[in-house]
């Protein structure tokens, strides 16, 4: 039988391009490392690029139980911004923001990383008196912000609903230029080639199931693929960081809760910017490819699901059409959650623990993807030297002891 | 959304409750005496356990009174509810602090 060039058997997919080549290997784990770090995400890659770049330590594990920059760094909304009210916050949060101006060069990878601008809505007179108030915080902190009129915020972002016949008019808007979006998913995969190429292991489907301690150390890392010797250890577990504290026997303030987000259908280009209005919780900007993504809030129980519940991402979606009239005909495409830790006072817990060679960090709730590289500069220096960071020694453990708190609930509140 | 179980009014929708966190956190006997360190885990720490949790609920959008409720919070699952006059079998092992192992 000659099936002729017509009928010739065909590969599925033969005219497609090449599967680009690994960025990182999966090794088998070694028997010991001076530093194991425990969450593949963008905080535990972070810490692992920097350990090598700044400190020359690349005996490193980062230890992940799925896969590589697949909880929250795949989940996030990627708002990229440091216009906190704290001079503690808007140091590590600027800081951050000047590492991602120049992380695509520092990790040779492309980031899309895109400073188009974040507003953030207010629609009270005391919304407003607490917005004008962080603008100038911000500026006494070198942190570019200015206060918008309804009118200007137009002109930013024409698609705002700015009349004053809905039900939360728009007062006025905090403006951020040089805030934006990423796309997370190439931040992680950069992140995880440099340090691959430094030489340290990401090796992933690997849990940790407990920690063997002597005294007031941690020897070693119980895991699904046996115990691993650790110098050092630093929790990056994000959600799951009390699931990990609590085999360690250490109490950490925080708690669990689903946060939703969605995707729109691909639509022409029509959003500038990031806009943020807490009151009515909503966050969205246009990915690159063309999706408006949007986050919720949290759903009010702590829930380690990976899910929510959908009434939330429905009023969500109410008060989204009410502020972009525009958005009413564009269709849901998927919603997820990933599972963020909250802290009382809204800002991250990191440094030290009881134990002489466990560095925590956690705490980072709705707002951890911006803080990416920030942490993982600061964190790998807490490591290197057994001292915190400048940047990070306001966000201790004992600060819920002391009372020092960092109360971000006014910039931070819902929407991160 | 889910069904939640009001021990008074019985199943109704989520959105009518209210979620008030982990259940059975004693009030300090002697709040003036107990140390900053004690304080702040009265105020600030709160269990947050992956799998069964004791947590307390409130029918906010209907009876106004509060419950109790077993519920897992890895698959959301509601195990079981419980007036606050009512026994609670499960309550007291499952909201035993956990010992501090900690140095």
């Amino acid at each position: 039988m000659n099936p002729g060039p017509s009928h010739a058997p065909r590969t599925p997919g033969a005219d497609l391009p090449e599967h680009p080549d690994f960025l990182w290997r999966d090794p088998e784990p070694k028997r010991s490392y001076d530093v194991v770090i425990v969450g593949g995400g963008g905080h535990g890659l972070a810490t692992a690029h920097y350990l090598a770049k700044n400190h020359g330590i690349t005996n490193v594990a980062v230890l992940e139980k799925g896969w590589l920059g697949g909880g929250n760094m795949a989940r996030n909304t990627t708002i990229i911004r440091s216009n906190y009210l704290w001079d503690e916050s808007s140091a590590i949060y600027e800081q951050s923001l000047k590492l991602w101006e120049g992380l695509e060069e520092d990790l040779g990878y492309p980031i899309l990383f895109s400073q188009r601008g974040v507003l953030n809505l207010a629609h009270t007179l005391q919304d407003v008196r607490d917005s004008v108030r962080r603008v100038e915080a911000n500026k006494l902190n070198g942190v570019d912000a200015e206060w918008l009129e309804p009118d200007e915020v137009r002109k930013v972002c024409p698609i705002v609903n700015t009349s004053t016949d809905i039900r939360y008019p728009v007062l006025g808007a905090t403006y951020q230029p040089r805030a934006g979006i990423a796309k997370h998913d190439y931040v992680a995969w950069g992140f995880a080639r440099r340090a691959h190429e430094a030489g340290i292991d990401l090796i992933q489907d690997c849990e940790v199931t407990g920690f063997a301690t002597d005294g007031n150390r941690v020897t070693g890392v119980q895991t699904t693929r046996g115990t691993i010797a650790a110098g050092t250890v630093a929790l990056c577990a994000a959600g799951h960081t009390s699931v990990l504290t609590d085999m360690l026997g250490i109490r950490v303030p925080v708690q669990s809760h689903p946060l939703q987000a969605l995707v729109s259908e691909l639509l022409e280009p029509v959003h500038p910017t990031v806009v943020m209005s807490n009151a009515v919780h909503v966050y969205v900007s246009q990915a690159h490819k063309g999706e408006l993504v949007m986050g919720a809030g949290v759903d009010s129980y702590n829930g380690y699901g990976q899910r929510g519940a959908f009434h939330v991402i429905e009023r969500q979606m109410a008060a989204a059409v009410e502020l972009f009239p525009v958005f009413a005909r564009a269709h849901l495409l998927r919603t997820w959650a990933g599972i963020v830790d909250t802290s009382p006072d809204a800002s991250p817990i990191v440094g030290r623990t009881p134990y002489d060679n466990v560095y925590l960090n956690c705490g980072w709730g709705t707002g951890g993807f911006k803080a990416t590289p920030g942490v993982g500069w600061a964190l790998a220096h807490t490591i290197a030297h057994g001292e915190p960071h400048a940047n990070v020694a306001p966000f201790t453990l004992d600060r819920f002891v002391t009372g020092a708190l960092v109360d971000e609930h006014g910039a931070a509140a819902v929407a991160h | 959304m889910q069904l939640i179980e009001c021990p008074w009014c019985g199943p109704r929708e989520e959105v009518e409750f209210h979620y008030g966190g982990q259940a059975h956190v004693p009030y300090p006997d002697a709040p003036a005496e107990v140390s900053d360190e004690e304080w702040a885990h009265y105020v600030f720490f709160r269990d947050n356990t992956k799998g069964r949790f004791a947590e307390r609920w409130c029918h906010s959008a209907g009876c106004r009174r509060w419950f109790n409720a077993i519920r897992d919070t890895a698959t959301y699952r509601f195990e079981s509810v419980h007036r606050l006059d009512a026994p609670q079998p499960h309550a007291t092992e499952l909201a035993r602090s956990r010992r501090s192992t900690a140095p």
